[in-house]
């Protein structure tokens, strides 16, 4: 079988959901090995191994955290030179996009971003990406040699323990890290006091675009999420226009999500983002132009003013959990 | 302070986007194009630095002739000179192809910092950039929604799930900038007239010797198939009398939100 690879992102020793949601996918493609890097790797590796993956690579120089992306890269590229996989499965994230766009370079091999699925195509790999909002589908190919390098969307595949998970060969790494070159590096990390779920894990999002007409009205949809125990999110419009961070954006550029409820307030449904929310199990959207296209795929559609109609649903749902 | 600042011409991402479903590629006629917003900031973010330090912006984009007026609109903007990657054996061109031809032909130009917008906003592979440090030897500043310039470091606030972290490289390097990172400028009718006169190098592929590295030859991916999704289905829309919020609330309740 083909050898796939997964490019297994943790934090503090866990490994995040991306790595699991890439390694249900690998099996489904041929044998998985995944590569864990950074302090308390070897820890993910039993949880990987539960999640399908045959061999663990670990490495858990301190760099690989400090240092932006080249030192993973480094270490990918000697890997696949010695042992070239078929496929190397990335998640799109912050750092995954960086690590996989940079060694497809360093190889000149095919880099295939936004995907939602991957299968075997006459020996080679089929990789599904949706584009123009998710209306249409393309299937990309690579022309080049091996391995192909896919970046994976988060939640494009639904993550499950592997029937009969036994723990993988773990191959400890030690190879010197190289950090003589110019680089990226961290001084220090700093969280943003998150209130609510994480957009990324929330059952209910609440989410504003242009049409709320300005940065201050913001806070009713806050106001909203919180009475609804929902994450707030934002459109492309909105954070480009500085109203939110760039954590807030969903979509096409920006996070995908697969919420029971999205609420769409003063989103127009531009294809950029519905691409990111159109997994959504139900969709509700308030707007005032009733040709905005949000409402081809809202289950339930309010044609009026989010001015109005925001603060009026807020003090319904108080009313509401109060009885 | 030299800043090179890639920039890409789209089309409108406000006009619904279509494939040719022969050619499988991006339909160009008779669509708007502009200046990929997203890229709007990476100009602003260069103009702000040289307003600041001194030095020029140079503007570098790759796409047919008519990508000219998407450098006149950055230029119009306020930044000095412009170079357009142009020939038609780069038409279709992937990021790593992108990438290469930019490389190439920026070989020369002195510059102490190169920025992209994060990704484009059609493409959206966001990879570019990353493939231009990597080939160029940079390092890169990705996601940055705060940058300073001093003493021969650039510093950014890059956006994580949790927050941001504070990420330093030696120049030169190459940075993204998210949108939001700054308000970009709306040129000016006087910006707009000196545009017209500011230098834009049009260099073709043979100019830049990429020898099979770029072009029709060095593709490294096809698309094979274009399908339409499975279109979810519209539910009820309805005006709003006054009831619009009771009819949520009651949609809520019904899905057990509330």
């Amino acid at each position: 079988m083909a050898g796939v690879w997964v490019y297994a992102e943790t934090v503090d020793g866990a490994p995040k959901p991306i790595a699991l949601e890439l390694l249900t996918k690998a099996r489904a493609l041929g044998e998985p090995t995944a590569i864990s890097l950074g302090p308390g790797a070897s820890k993910a590796a039993e949880t990987l191994g539960r999640y399908g993956a045959k061999k663990v690579y670990v490495h858990e120089d301190p760099a690989f955290v400090e240092v932006l992306a080249s030192p993973a890269v480094d270490l990918l590229a000697r890997l696949i030179e010695k042992e070239p996989p078929g496929l190397v499965l990335f998640g799109m994230t912050y750092e995954g996009r960086d690590v996989a766009a940079r060694l497809s370079a360093r190889l000149g091999t095919a880099l295939i971003a936004n995907a939602t699925d991957v299968t075997n195509k006459d020996g080679g790999w089929a990789v599904v990406s949706p584009v123009f909002g998710g209306s249409m589908l393309v299937t990309t190919v690579s022309r080049t040699k091996e391995p192909t390098l896919v970046l994976l969307r988060p939640k494009a595949v639904t993550a499950e323990p592997a029937a009969g998970g036994e723990a993988p060969q773990v191959e400890t790494l030690s190879d010197p890290v190289d950090t003589s070159k110019p680089a990226a590096r961290v001084l220090r990390r700093e969280k943003e006091k998150a209130t609510g779920p994480r957009l990324e894990d929330a059952a209910v999002i609440v989410s504003g675009g242009r049409g709320l007409g300005a940065p201050e009205n913001f806070k009713m949809l806050d106001e909203l999420a919180a009475e609804l125990g929902a994450a707030v999110g934002a459109s492309r419009a909105v954070v480009d226009a500085g109203w939110k961070p760039y954590a807030f954006q969903i979509g096409q550029t920006g996070k995908t999500v697969k919420p029971a409820v999205y609420i769409a307030v003063g989103i127009s449904g531009a294809m950029q983002h519905t691409v990111g929310m159109k997994g959504a199990k139900t969709i509700i959207a308030i707007n005032k132009d009733r040709e905005a296209p949000i409402f081809k795929m809202a289950d339930l559609g309010i044609v009026g003013d989010v001015h109005k109609i925001v603060p009026q649903l807020i003090q319904e749902v108080r009313s509401r959990k109060g009885k | 302070m030299n800043v090179l600042v890639c920039v890409k011409q789209i089309p409108d991402p406000n006009a619904p986007g279509k494939l040719d479903p022969q050619t499988k590629r991006l339909v160009r006629e008779g669509v708007d194009l502009v200046l990929d917003p997203g890229d709007e900031h990476a100009v602003e973010a260069g103009l702000q630095l040289v307003e600041k330090d001194g030095g020029e912006v140079t503007i570098i984009s790759m796409g047919p002739p008519r990508a000219l007026e998407a450098i006149r609109r950055a230029l119009a903007m306020g930044a000095h000179r412009g170079i357009l990657v142009t020939d038609p054996e780069l038409e279709n061109s992937d990021a790593l192809s992108t990438a290469r031809a930019i490389a190439a032909a920026i070989k020369g130009q002195a510059f102490d910092l190169i920025i992209c917008g994060t990704e484009s906003t059609d493409g959206s592979s966001g990879a570019m950039p990353a493939q231009l440090a990597e080939l160029l030897g940079l390092p890169l500043l990705s996601f940055a929604k705060k940058l300073q310039v001093s003493s021969g470091k650039a510093v950014i606030d890059r956006q994580t799930d949790e927050g941001y972290d504070v990420v330093e490289a030696p120049l030169p390097a190459v940075v993204t900038v998210t949108g939001g990172m700054n308000e970009a400028r709306y040129p000016a009718l006087r910006g707009i007239m000196q545009a017209k006169n500011k230098e834009v190098k049009q260099l073709a592929l043979a100019e830049i010797r990429l020898d099979g590295q770029a072009g029709k030859a060095a593709l490294t991916q096809e698309v094979v198939e274009v399908v339409p999704a499975e279109a979810r289905k519209a539910g009820e829309v309805v005006e709003d009398r006054g009831d619009g919020a009771k009819r949520v609330a009651d949609f809520l309740k019904e899905l057990k939100v509330i």
